[in-house]
Formats: structure tokens, sequence, C-alpha cells
């Protein structure tokens, strides 16, 4: 039996340096027993220094990381399973892919318990404030750890406390900063950290507000905030009276009767009363667009963002309608201003109709869309939401009372022809509408960006123009006349 | 009016906080205060400094500026119509509890949320001077969480999302109606909008590759919502439909299901008794199985009864337990979505799995060593050494997977 003691009870390096003699030596870990600096003497034989010049392999990073952690543990078995682990990956160097080896999980296990000693202290370490003579302001915190953990979450309070003089005092370690450097000391005692701090009240008073009664769930409260931490807790204290009262204090909430709402209150009510309002009546463009978003004719308001109006000056030569706001139009509140936006836009401008007297609106006010993870993909109205919606459509072709439409795609066609339609046969030709509007139909812009062929869309495009050509001569024509 | 002390204020405006659920520091940027002379660091994950019996972290200095409002909302504590006794911190007193709780690492940071006095953009002009102070000031780089106002001017939208890690706005109930008549001088639309305008900045802010100048930083930590359960008629479906509507349009980082609690001082209006805790609880799960289960809300909603969730067992058993056919999956050749449908299998279990099971097949104590237990996962795979058989069909598999109603202790 060969033992090793070494002087660090969570010294990585130190463990390695011992670790590479032993198994250059080839000592089976069966043959091995290791000592930190509390282990009780005499449990084993003396030492025995170990030689020897066997090759060792070299390990998985993934090793090394799980077991410069590990070693934090109390777990006396430690050394010896690090060992035993060390010595197995010599053979199989992709050991530690298999979870379900009672070595690798115990190590895991090891290794994790100390990650959560470590995330405890990082959470329950409370410090007090010293403040001396000169008026120089320091913390100081008194902490229990249940692993060896100090060394390794020392510069977490570094990188969070860096504008602070503090110091975390342990069992068994202790940790120093004063504005530019890390030291560590030997433990200490409670006693020697300050006893209270006046902002504790405060964090009580905290504590107790925050806390609602009628959700009682101390089951939860232990397994996150377990137990034996609560000794160093100043809040602590406080957690047993809280939960005696809080049945008492939600019966309380739910009994108490409803009071009669405060004279403020009532004051603002009654000048509310005053200018009592009107039932909106519909007079204007402008009227429409308030009016708008307040609609509930069809079901889409719920989960569009707002009502997406129609765009343009008050008076447009030319409206041109499409479908429905799509996810940028939804989000911006504007009409035309995604990639069918652009498409229209260059179109427009490409075949001389002057931008400045487009009105531009849609079918359907509302985005139609289903959620897909963090997208979402547009859907068809249907009959009933475009019928809807033609009400809004109506409003705005009363007041802007444009010479020409363009019905942009099958959607906006039906809107204003009140049946369904088929672009292929309307295209190309005016149509008088009842009122003596001209209306013309063509595809939706957002057609040309969906189809995959170059050439294909390249025709389509030129199509497309050539419908707003006739747009654009209509127009003049009817200047002409003018 | 008397002066309260500060000790007063802050117990009125605590108390007043409690009802918003989050108290996330998780998700923003990595930042420290290494040789700045000030206090302060993110590092990915954040920290709960403790807890409260109610079994929620307190995580961040949780308050309102004020608790005086404007606004009649029936299921709110600070309704303009309620006598709760009402407080107003200054700017100097709120930062000045800030950086006391944080030089003690009682706290992560701030969040601070505020009633709305005299208009949206005061009240939103007040919570970002806080914010300013901190930062500049103080060189404050903890964590800070801001609620949004609705309807607050966008250039101080710009300036909360400089200072701030997380916005949020409150969407409030799972439906339009339910807003309509609760809280009636608020605007689903505007609310809406909000969201949307930070989702527009958080866009502008994603860091762009092809652009040379680095874009100006805002809210690292995104946005999230909550919305209140239990307090109208919405059903299960309804709130998971709102959920998903509202993570595809606005890149929310949360949503929080906060179950309706009974409020001092509350309106007749309201329902008398409050939701099980457990039905925000199978939300979450249910939340939860959607974002990273690839679950959709009908499947999700068809396992328990009437748009409801079922209370009793998990919505993945539950929805298990109604497609019997489609099980078991032999957990040796099935691919990661189906092992992602397996009650009792989380996503960490299913990739250690996936990875061990190229050195050896699995058998049903590797599965139990992985998942950390077995019970609910046995009748829904096969392993090497296992088979269900009769298991999966078996009448009673429902009876035998339902917990036991604990005992309730006080203590």
């Amino acid at each position: 039996m060969h033992s090793v003691t070494l002087q660090a009870l969570n010294d990585f390096d130190e463990w390695r340096r011992a670790a590479r003699g032993l198994l250059q030596a080839g000592i089976v870990p069966e043959d091995v027993a290791w000592r930190d600096p509390l282990t009780e003497a005499g449990l084993f034989g003396a030492e025995d220094v170990a030689e020897g010049d066997r090759p060792v392999g070299s390990v998985p990073p993934a090793f090394i990381e799980l077991a410069r952690t590990a070693i934090a543990n109390a777990d006396p078995e430690r050394f010896a399973l690090l060992y035993r682990l060390l010595w197995r990956l010599q053979a199989d160097r992709s050991l530690l892919e298999v979870s379900s080896d009672p070595d690798v999980t115990r190590l895991v296990r090891l290794a994790s318990a100390v990650r959560r000693d470590s995330h405890k202290m990082k959470a329950f370490v409370r410090f007090r404030s010293i403040l001396d003579d000169s008026g120089l302001e320091r913390f100081a915190a008194w902490f229990e750890p249940e692993h060896y953990s100090l060394e390794m979450t020392a510069p977490f309070f570094v990188r969070r406390f860096d504008g602070m003089i503090w110091a975390i005092v342990t069992p068994y370690a202790s940790a120093f900063w004063d504005g530019e450097s890390l030291a560590s000391g030997p433990g200490g005692k409670k006693t020697d950290v300050p006893q209270e701090d006046a902002i504790e009240g405060d964090w009580k008073t905290y504590f107790s507000s925050i806390f609602n009664p009628a959700r009682l769930k101390v089951a939860m409260m232990k397994s996150e905030m377990p137990v034996k931490y609560w000794r160093n807790l100043p809040e602590a204290e406080l957690i047993a009276p809280l939960i005696r009262g809080a049945r008492e204090a939600e019966q309380e909430m739910i009994e108490r009767v409803a009071s009669l709402p405060p004279s403020r209150h009532v004051r603002k009510k009654a000048r509310e009363e005053i200018v009592p309002e009107a039932e909106t009546e519909i007079v204007s463009l402008a009227d429409a667009r308030a009016a708008v978003q307040g609609c509930r004719r069809c079901p889409l308001y719920e989960h569009a963002t707002q009502a997406v109006f129609g765009e343009g000056p008050k008076h447009a030569q030319v409206m041109f309608v499409g479908e429905q706001p799509g996810d940028q139009e939804d989000l911006a509140g504007k009409p035309f201003v995604g990639p069918a936006g652009k498409v229209l836009d260059a179109a427009v401008e490409k075949v001389g109709i002057d931008r400045s007297r487009v009105y531009v609106t849609n079918a359907v006010k509302h985005f139609k869309f289903e959620p897909r993870g963090k997208r979402r993909i547009h859907q068809k109205p249907d009959g009933g939401e475009i019928a809807a919606c033609k009400f809004w459509l109506n409003l705005e072709i009363e007041f802007v009372k444009p010479k020409v439409i363009v019905a942009l795609g099958a959607t906006a066609a039906q809107s204003l022809l009140g049946r369904s339609a088929t672009i292929s046969k309307l295209r190309g030709a005016p149509i008088t509408m009842d009122d003596g509007t001209t209306l013309y139909v063509t595809n939706h812009p957002s057609y040309l960006l969906r189809i995959p062929d170059r050439e294909k869309q390249a025709l389509e495009r030129e199509k497309f123009e050539a419908d707003l050509v006739l747009v654009r001569d209509a127009i003049e024509a009817l200047e002409a006349r003018h | 009016m008397a002066v309260l002390t500060l000790r007063r204020k802050l117990a009125i405006l605590s108390d007043a906080a409690k009802y918003d659920a989050s108290c996330a520091s998780s998700g923003t940027e990595k930042r420290n205060s290494a040789g700045t002379g000030g206090i302060g660091s993110t590092e990915g994950s954040g920290i709960c400094h403790s807890y409260a019996p109610d079994g929620r972290c307190i995580s961040l200095l949780k308050i309102l500026l004020t608790n005086f409002c404007v606004y009649d909302c029936i299921y709110c504590v600070n309704r303009s119509s309620s006598n709760v006794a009402r407080a107003r911190f200054s700017v100097e007193e709120v930062v000045r509890l800030t950086l006391d709780f944080y030089k003690r690492n009682y706290i992560e940071g701030l969040f601070l949320s505020s009633g709305i006095i005299q208009s949206p953009d005061y009240t939103m002009e007040e919570m970002v001077r806080v914010a300013r102070s901190l930062r500049q000031e103080h060189k404050f780089a903890g964590y800070i969480h801001l609620k949004v106002i609705p309807n607050a001017a966008p250039d101080l939208l710009a300036e909360a999302g400089r200072w701030a890690d997380r916005l949020s706005t409150n969407i409030e109930m799972p439906t339009d109606v339910g807003l309509a008549s609760l809280a009636p001088e608020k605007s689903p639309s505007e609310i809406r909008t909000a969201m949307a305008r930070v989702r527009g900045k958080l866009d502008e802010a994603a860091p762009d590759k092809k652009a040379k100048t680095k874009p100006e930083k805002f809210a690292p930590a995104g946005q999230s919502t909550q919305m209140i359960i239990g307090a109208d008629a919405a059903d299960d479906g309804a709130i998971l439909h709102r959920a998903a509507g509202l993570y595809s349009g606005y890149k929310l980082r949360r949503v929080y299901y906060s179950a309706f609690s009974p409020i001092p001082d509350a309106s007749s209006r309201l329902p008398l008794k409050p939701p099980p805790l457990m039905r925000e609880h199978r939300l979450y799960q249910a939340d939860w199985l959607i974002r990273f289960y690839g679950f959709d809300v009908p499947e999700i909603v068809s396992g328990g009864e009437d748009g409801l969730l079922d209370l009793q067992i998990d919505p993945k058993l539950a929805w298990a337990l109604k497609n019997r056919h489609l099980f078991p999956v032999n957990v040796n050749r099935v691919d990661r979505e189906l092992l992602l449908r397996v009650p009792g299998l989380g996503t960490k279990s299913i990739d250690r799995m996936i990875q061990t099971r190229r050195h050896h097949s699995l058998r049903l104590d590797d599965v139990a060593r992985i998942a950390g237990s077995i019970d609910k996962v046995r009748p829904f795979i096969e392993a090497v050494d296992w088979t269900p058989g009769g298991l999966t069909d078996h009448a009673r598999l429902r009876a035998k997977l339902t917990p036991q109603p604990e005992q309730l202790s006080l203590f």
C-alpha cells in the first residue's frame, strides 16, 4: 500500500504532481491511500515514495476541468476517485463520454456539488459595513461553505466589488481584497466580522414586504435556500413568523370588504364625467384612422399589434390596395414598408407614376398570422374577414376619392368587386366600378418575391410593370381631360 | 401629509411591486467592475440571493417608484380607487437603496416599475433618471430591469434601453376582451405597439457582421411580459395561444404567468378565490414544451380537457397518455425529436443519452442514472433489456403515474 499526504485541501496541481508520479510507477488505484491535512493520522501505513518512468498518456481537457472542480469537494474519497479515473482514462480515453459509468457519474456529481456550493456562496455571502474613524468604509462577511470552494469563488467577488475593500472569512480559509489585489489567509470564526449593519433593517423590511402570503411554498424555498445556510442570513429570522402569519394575512385580504374609493379618485372620475365621450362619428379620414384602432369587426385584432391604416395624400389620384399588413407593417404601423413595399415602390418609380400622389392601403387592416417559434407566418384572410374590413376600405375610398384604384392580388380584388376573382382573367383591362372609379387588377408584389425561378420572375415582373403602365396612362388621360 | 420614513416607503413600494412575477437577472451581456473602481457584474446566469417563503427567488430590488396611479385597473392593488397606503420615492432614494443593498450582496440589481403619474412621459423620464444616475454617476455595472410605460416617447424608450439590461411591458390579460373589462383605460394595441417598438430597437442593436461600426447598445437581456391568470375567463388554450403570438412577434425572452392573487382592498368585480397555483405551474411547463420541445399549442392543450391543462399531471405526460399509440419508442434508435416527447426526459438527459449510446446501447438502468428517475419514463420506452409490454396501454397507467397529493406542512 502506497500512501500520499497532500498539504492542501483543494490544490489540483499538487494532486496532479502526486498522481503523475504514481502513474509513472505503475501503482494501481487499489494500492493507494490518499490523505489531506484533515485526515486522521495513523489510519494507513507509512509513506512510500513511488518511482518509475512509465509513459503517461494525455487526458481529455474535460477531465482536467471536472477534476479541478471536484477536488474542492469535502468528500474524503475525492483524491482516490480522481486517481482511479485517471488510471482508467489511460486505457480508454473516451471514458468520460459514458455518462452511465458509476465513476464518471460520481465525478460529475462531486463537481456539480462544488459548483452548487460556490454558487450558493455567491448568493448567500452577506457583507457588513465597518466605518473607521477616518471615514473609510470596509466590508466583511462570515460564510460557512459546505466544500472548500472559497478559492474558486473569490475572483467572482473581485470582479463584482472592485470599488470596495472587503474580506470573506470561512472556517477553513479567508480572502481579502484591498481594491487592488486579492490575498488569502487562514480560516477564522464568526466573531471576526462585525455583528450588525444598519442597512439590514431595510433589507428585512424588503424581505417581508416582497413576500406574498397568498402563495406559501415553503418546500420550494427550502430546496433553493437550504436551512444550513440560514444561520448566516440576516433575513432568515423572519421566515418562521412570516409563515405563521401567512394564512391569517391571506384570509384578511380576502375577507376585507372593498372600501369606498379615496376622494382623489372620486374627484378625478367626476372631472372625466363632465366631458362625456361623444359617440364618435366618422366624418373624415383622420376620424377613420383613429377609430380603426378600436375595431372589433372580426377576431384579427386580438393577435395583431395594431391596425394598419392607409397612407398617402388626402386626395390622391390613385389608390393601391394590397391584401393585409405583413410582419414588418404590423410592427411599424405603416403599410408597404416590408419587402413587398419595396417591389411596389421600385415598379411605381420605374413606370413613372408620381409616388407623392399615391395612396397605399390594404383590404384587411390587421395582420393575420400563425405563430411558429420566433416567426410569424402570414395567413390569407378569409371571406368573412375581408367583408368585415370592407367597412374601412369604403371609408378610405369615400374620403380620398381616388380616380383610379389598383387591386394588388386576389384578396384586394375580392374586396373591391365583392366576389372572388382570378387575376389572370381580370388584369390588363380597366373595370368601371359602380361609383365611376376605374379599377385595375394585377398581382400582389409579394407574389413576385415568391417565384423561385429567375426567368419566370423577370417575366412576371414585366407583366406587373405593364399593368402599372396602363394605370399611369389612365391617370394621364384623366389629367388631360381636366 | 405626514412625512414617511424611507423604511416605510420601502415597505409600501415593495409590497406594491410583489405582483410582478419576474425577478430574473439572467441572459444579459457579460460585464464587471474590474479596474473601474465601481461595483457590479453580470456573468450570464443570474443569482437568487434569497428566497421568500412563497418560494420565489429574490434576485433584484423590485420596487415601484410610486404607487400613485391615474389608472383604475380592477386587478391592480394600486388602482386609483383603492385605499392602499401611497408613497413615492425620490430618484436619489432609489439609487441609494440599490447601492446599499448591492454592496452587501443582497441583490443582483434593480427592477424598477411605477404607477403612472402625471403622464406616461413624465413617469418614464423619472425611471430613466434612476438608471442613468446608477450607470453614470455611480459606475454601477449590476443588472437593471425597467418597466416600459406604453405610449412614452420613443427617445425615452431609447434611453431606457441604453441603461437597462431588460425592458418589459405587461400584456396584463390573456385576451383583449379581458383587458377591456378589467382595465378599461388601457389599450391592448398600445401595449403591443410598445413591445413592437422595443423589438424594433432590439433588431437595430443586433450585431451585424458586415457593418463597420458597432450598433448602439439596447437592452442586452431583451424584453419580457406578464399576464395575469385566473382573473378573467380565458382558458389555458387562449393563454398559450396569446403567449405563442407574443413570442413570435416581439422576440420576447420570457412570458410570465402570474396566478391572480388576492389583493388588499380588492374590487368586488374580481373572483373571490385565486386560481390554484398549480395552474400557473402547468402553464410554465407548457410554455417550456412549446419553446424547447417541439410541441405546438393545440397538441399541449389536447392533453387536458375543455381548453384547460391537466392539474394533476404534467402536460407532457398528459399528452403522452392520450397518444399511447406513438409509444413505446426505442431509446437506442429514435432521433432527438422523438425522445423529446417521452415523459420524464429533459433536454439535458436526452443529449447525454444520445452521446452515451454512441459508445454502447442503453439499458434501462443507464437511462435511470442519466434521467435521475425512471417511473414516468419506463412505460414509454424500450431499451436493450426492457420492453414495457402491456404497461404502455395499461388502463390504470394514469392512476399509477399521478402523484399522491402531499400533506400540506406549515413548517
